[in-house]
């Protein structure tokens, strides 16, 4: 029982093997881990969409599914735009310049479009993922004598302005997201593609 | 030795033999004596101790129930809530898995709930049980997941809803945030493929952990010996045979108490499948009747009343990632109990009155707050919210000072009974 065992040595072969070991356990799981992404059929699915705007009225609100998320398309009248600089709408604002939000550059503007008139959002509250309200309205009972129309979330009472901008005080930490949109023609929207600047 | 081996197997019966043979290749009587007939618990255990005891026999409803119901549900967007229904009307007997499994859910959480609190009456988490304690702690994360996992199954308006609420969470998180969403989900909305992977994690991963995780808790507790309503530990008062005084062995004595809480629990978990399986929108929410609508948001939307606390807790910062943040830590405290409190004496019955108060306030907070999650959060209930959450808090962040401050009673050296 002479002890002639090189200790150094097997050591060294053990921490060897183990750590080969690792790595390889990390090229094993990354397979595994990918796999959790979108996968070809979910990102196919998730082309953009179409949406014909002519006929929509003034101050009227369409919705329509893209990747599984509502997608609004506001017909902003006159008056609605005049809102979006008023004192009282505008200093009640989080990130009224949109500095913190997301949305395309080419909508980080005051009415947050491409064009005026139409306000294309995610119509889905960036505090949980709700659906916010269309509340038109102005100065409701519920929402106070300020309120000159907007979005308000009902289920942890966010409150937006008409062009998707949050108020501050409220749960929701951004604006509405702007989803990435073009026209291809004066009344053809294309969710999902962006306007060429 | 191996000269009478034989003359001794003779004299057995065929039982008898077929014991030794097993024995003799599995350590089947070594097991059963260290975890069963010769593990010794005090002697004065009262009720609070059957709730784990009740916990593992909730656990094997859930796994029964759950196979059945695997056995019918179809796990895809299209077939997820007709499959449900199908159960309820078409399957012989489906309702009353179905309600069992659903009950279940409810109950899980009542016995879990009442468990920890005996730990925290009795401080069963202090040396030398932290690790029973963590683990445990353990358990109730994975507990929660499955839960989660297993509310999403339905399909129905609450279910997605509320899977949106809680994966949204971890995009508050900077930079990964959004990309984790995303691959939570496996799509750019909760869709087909995450109620199919929530499917896979609910009927096998997390069983898996949670059983392992069981067994580890068990393993860790029968290493330190359970805790006794006195703080008495009773390994260090033992007989000639080395067997505690005050100890007496967990089969037959417990086991057979225990038969009574279980008829009990029976009772109580039959009045609620039979006669309220929906305890009035508590144990299954009213929305959820209504199949998944992705582009119609229920009015409010709260989980089930066993996470409303956290949820309470959630929404009482006006700040996405703060409120978060703080639910995380709500839960994450826990762990850091057997380290927070310095007080030496383990059962509340010798403890000074700063724990008795503060164990009180917690326990009304916890209480207060799950009635919070499920009211909006808005005006006077937003402030009560804030109000409870720094109770909540405070009964951890203060624990170091007050416990340390404590006057306590002389603990007895054996364990007494309070008749």
């Amino acid at each position: 029982m002479t002890d002639d065992t090189d200790n150094r040595r097997r050591h060294f072969l053990g921490v060897a093997t183990g750590v080969m070991g690792l790595v390889g356990v990390g090229f094993v799981a990354y397979p595994f881990l990918a796999s959790w992404r979108p996968s070809a059929r979910a990102m196919a699915l998730g082309a953009p969409v179409e949406i014909n705007v002519g006929r929509l009225e003034i101050g009227g609100l369409l919705k329509v599914e893209w990747r599984g998320t509502p997608v609004w398309v506001l017909r902003r009248s006159q008056d609605m735009l005049e809102t979006l600089t008023m004192p009282e709408v505008v200093s009640g604002l989080r990130d009224p310049e949109s500095r913190q939000s997301e949305q395309p550059e080419y909508a980080r503007n005051t009415h947050r479009s491409v064009r005026e008139e139409f306000l294309v959002l995610i119509g889905s509250c960036t505090h949980l993922g709700c659906a916010p309200l269309e509340r038109f309205e102005v100065a409701p009972a519920d929402l106070g004598p300020d309120w000159r129309g907007g979005f308000f979330c009902p289920c942890h009472g966010s409150t937006f302005d008409l062009a998707g901008r949050v108020y501050s005080g409220v749960p929701a930490p951004t604006n509405l997201v702007v989803p990435p949109y073009t026209f291809t023609d004066d009344n053809t929207i294309v969710v999902g593609l962006d306007t060429e600047v | 030795m191996s000269a009478t081996q034989p003359e001794v197997s003779r004299k057995l019966g065929a039982a008898g033999r077929l014991n030794e043979w097993v024995n003799a290749r599995f350590p089947l009587q070594k097991l059963l004596a260290e975890h069963i007939t010769e593990y010794y618990a005090s002697k004065n255990l009262n009720f609070w101790y059957g709730f784990g005891v009740l916990s593992m026999f909730v656990l094997v409803i859930m796994i029964v129930s759950g196979i059945f119901l695997t056995m019918s549900y179809k796990p895809s967007a299209t077939e997820a809530f007709a499959s449900v229904e199908y159960i309820m009307r078409d399957v012989e007997y489906g309702w009353l898995i179905r309600y069992i499994h659903s009950t279940g859910a409810s109950a899980f959480f009542v016995v879990v709930y009442l468990h920890m609190f005996r730990a925290l009456l009795y401080g069963s988490y202090k040396k030398p049980r932290e690790l029973v304690w963590i683990l445990g702690m353990l358990i109730y994360l994975a507990l929660m997941a499955e839960a989660f996992f297993g509310y999403m199954l339905p399909w129905g308006q609450m279910s997605y809803w509320g899977a949106q609420v809680i994966i949204s969470l971890f995009g508050a998180l900077p930079l990964i945030g959004e990309p984790l969403v995303e691959w939570i989900r496996g799509d750019f909305f909760i869709s087909d493929i995450t109620l199919n992977r929530f499917f896979a994690l609910h009927v096998i991963a997390l069983p898996l952990v949670l059983v392992f995780l069981v067994v580890l808790h068990i393993i860790a507790l029968h290493e330190v010996g359970s805790s006794s309503p006195d703080g008495v530990e009773i390994k260090e008062n033992k007989d000639a045979r080395g067997v505690p005084v005050d100890g007496v062995a967990f089969h037959p004595y417990h086991t057979y108490k225990d038969v009574v809480y279980i008829t009990i629990f029976l009772i109580l978990f039959s009045l609620v499948v039979f006669f309220a399986p929906t305890a009035g929108g508590f144990f299954l929410e009213t929305a959820n009747f209504d199949p998944a609508d992705p582009l119609v948001t229920p009015e409010a939307i709260h989980p089930v009343w066993y996470f409303t606390p956290f949820y309470a807790i959630l929404r009482a910062v006006p700040d996405k990632l703060g409120g978060v943040i703080l639910m995380g830590a709500a839960v994450m405290v826990l762990f850091f109990l057997p380290w927070l409190d310095r007080c030496k004496v383990k059962s509340i019955r010798y403890r000074g009155w700063q724990y008795k108060v503060a164990l009180g306030l917690f326990a009304v907070s916890f209480v207060v707050l799950g009635w919070l999650g499920l009211m909006p959060a808005t005006g006077f209930y937003l402030i009560l919210t804030q109000i409870f959450t720094v109770i909540y808090f405070a009964f951890f962040l203060f624990m170091p000072i007050y416990t340390s401050m404590e006057k306590t009673k002389p603990v007895p050296e054996r364990v007494v009974y309070h008749a």
